[in-house]
This record gives structure tokens, C-alpha cells and sequence, in this order.
């Protein structure tokens, strides 16, 4: 068995395609419609064999209080590695992605927080090499 | 019977009597405007890390003393100190102890 998917709620497919690939620079991989919505997956063109990320729609009721919750208290719902926060932050932000905490290192862990637009924070990670 | 300060000072001692209280605003000095889930992982990183509940409970203490204060960021809410309520502490300790003069 092995880790093929991993999912982020999103509350709009195409403006998450949008920000996931337009602002992120992941890749689209898999794009399959199914019924009112898709299978809809990006990859990082970094690891493009590796876990797809599916943008998986935020339909159950259930979602919504959820990922409000999340985002009240500033909790990531996932983390994506970079090599440098700091470019990573500078390239976004020049990008118009609106982050809700810039870069800090506590111990080997630089991490920044940012806003998907689609109902989620996603942090951005690095650890320092030892 | 003596009038020790004003009662808005009295929280402030009490909020600041508390080891986990001063480290949230050491933090928060740090840098401020942090989520809760932020300082809940400082907390963490400095050995002193609790739930998530208790952390909200000691920042509604500090919020209550007027030691910070909390707004949204989008839909995310940010805490962030207000130092200027410390100016009754630093006063009565002036009045205990005096500031020492440095001669150069």
C-alpha cells in the first residue's frame, strides 16, 4: 500500500486549480469530470510521480464549521516543503498571495502561513540542514 | 486603608503574576500579531506547551487586563499587545524602587 492522494478541501475547483497551480506552481495531473464536480489532482513538478494533491469540493455540511474553525485559531490545514521560506514568502507575496504569518524560525523549523482562497491556510516549511 | 492603584491595575498584576502569561507576552514582544496557533507552537518550542484551551484562557486574562487585544486578519484572529497597560506596574515600581541614575 502506498500514499497516492492527499486532499485539501477547497470551496471552488477552478479558483483552486487557479491558486493551487497559477500561484503555487504545482502541476495539473489528473482532471476527471464526475458529476457536478471532478476529480481534480496537481502534483509538484519537484516530485510529479509522487502524492497527487486532490482539490476536493467542501460540499458536506460538515466541512464548512470545520475548516471556519481552523482558520479562526490560524491552524495550517496541511504544509508543503520549500527550500527557502524566505524566496518562497517574497514570491508569493509578489504574487498577491496573502499570508497571515511571515517567515519564522523557532529551533531547525522555518515556517510561513499562508491564505489558499479557498477556505484554508497552508503552511510552508523548511527545516535547516544539520 | 490604603487605595493600592486603580482596579484595572489589580488585573494587570494578577494577569502578569502568571509564569505562562509573561512568557504568551514575551511572544507576543517578539513579534506581534500572532494566532493562537502560533503561540501555542512557541509555547511549545520554549517546554511549556498545554491545550490549546488553556492558552485561550490565559490570552482572555491578558485581553481582559487590556495587556493585548484581538482582531481579525480575513477570518483569522490575531493577537496583538497593547504594552501601554504595563504604564501602572512600571509606576509603582518607580515610586518602590526608583530608577538609578547611570553617571557616564
Amino acid at each position: 500500500m502506498r500514499i497516492t492522494a492527499a486532499s485539501v478541501f477547497v470551496d471552488d475547483q477552478q479558483k483552486a486549480l487557479e491558486f493551487y497551480a497559477g500561484k503555487l506552481g504545482f502541476l495539473p495531473k489528473t482532471d476527471i469530470p464526475l458529476g457536478e464536480h471532478r476529480w481534480l489532482t496537481v502534483v509538484s513538478p519537484e516530485a510529479p510521480d509522487a502524492v497527487e494533491l486532490l482539490l476536493e469540493p467542501s460540499d458536506h455540511p460538515a466541512v464548512g464549521p470545520f475548516k471556519a474553525a481552523l482558520v479562526e485559531d490560524g491552524i495550517p490545514f496541511t504544509s508543503f516543503g520549500v527550500e527557502d521560506v524566505h524566496a518562497e514568502y517574497e514570491r508569493l507575496s509578489g504574487l498577491g498571495v496573502r499570508f497571515v504569518q511571515p517567515p519564522v524560525t523557532q529551533g531547525p523549523m522555518t515556517t510561513a502561513t499562508l491564505d489558499d482562497t479557498c477556505g484554508n491556510l497552508i503552511q510552508i516549511a523548511s527545516i535547516a540542514a544539520g | 486603608m490604603v487605595a493600592y492603584g486603580v482596579p484595572m491595575d489589580e488585573e494587570v498584576f494578577r494577569a502578569i503574576a502568571d509564569p505562562v502569561r509573561r512568557l504568551l507576552l514575551e511572544q507576543l514582544a517578539l513579534r506581534n500579531d500572532q494566532t493562537l496557533f502560533e503561540l501555542c507552537v512557541r509555547l511549545t518550542t520554549a517546554g511549556r506547551g498545554m491545550s490549546r484551551q488553556a492558552v485561550s484562557k490565559h490570552l482572555a486574562v491578558l485581553e481582559d487586563a487590556g495587556l493585548l487585544t484581538t482582531r481579525a486578519d480575513g477570518r483569522t484572529t490575531l493577537h496583538h499587545l497593547d504594552p501601554s497597560a504595563l504604564g501602572g506596574v512600571r509606576d509603582w515600581i518607580d515610586r518602590l524602587a526608583p530608577p538609578i541614575k547611570e553617571e557616564r
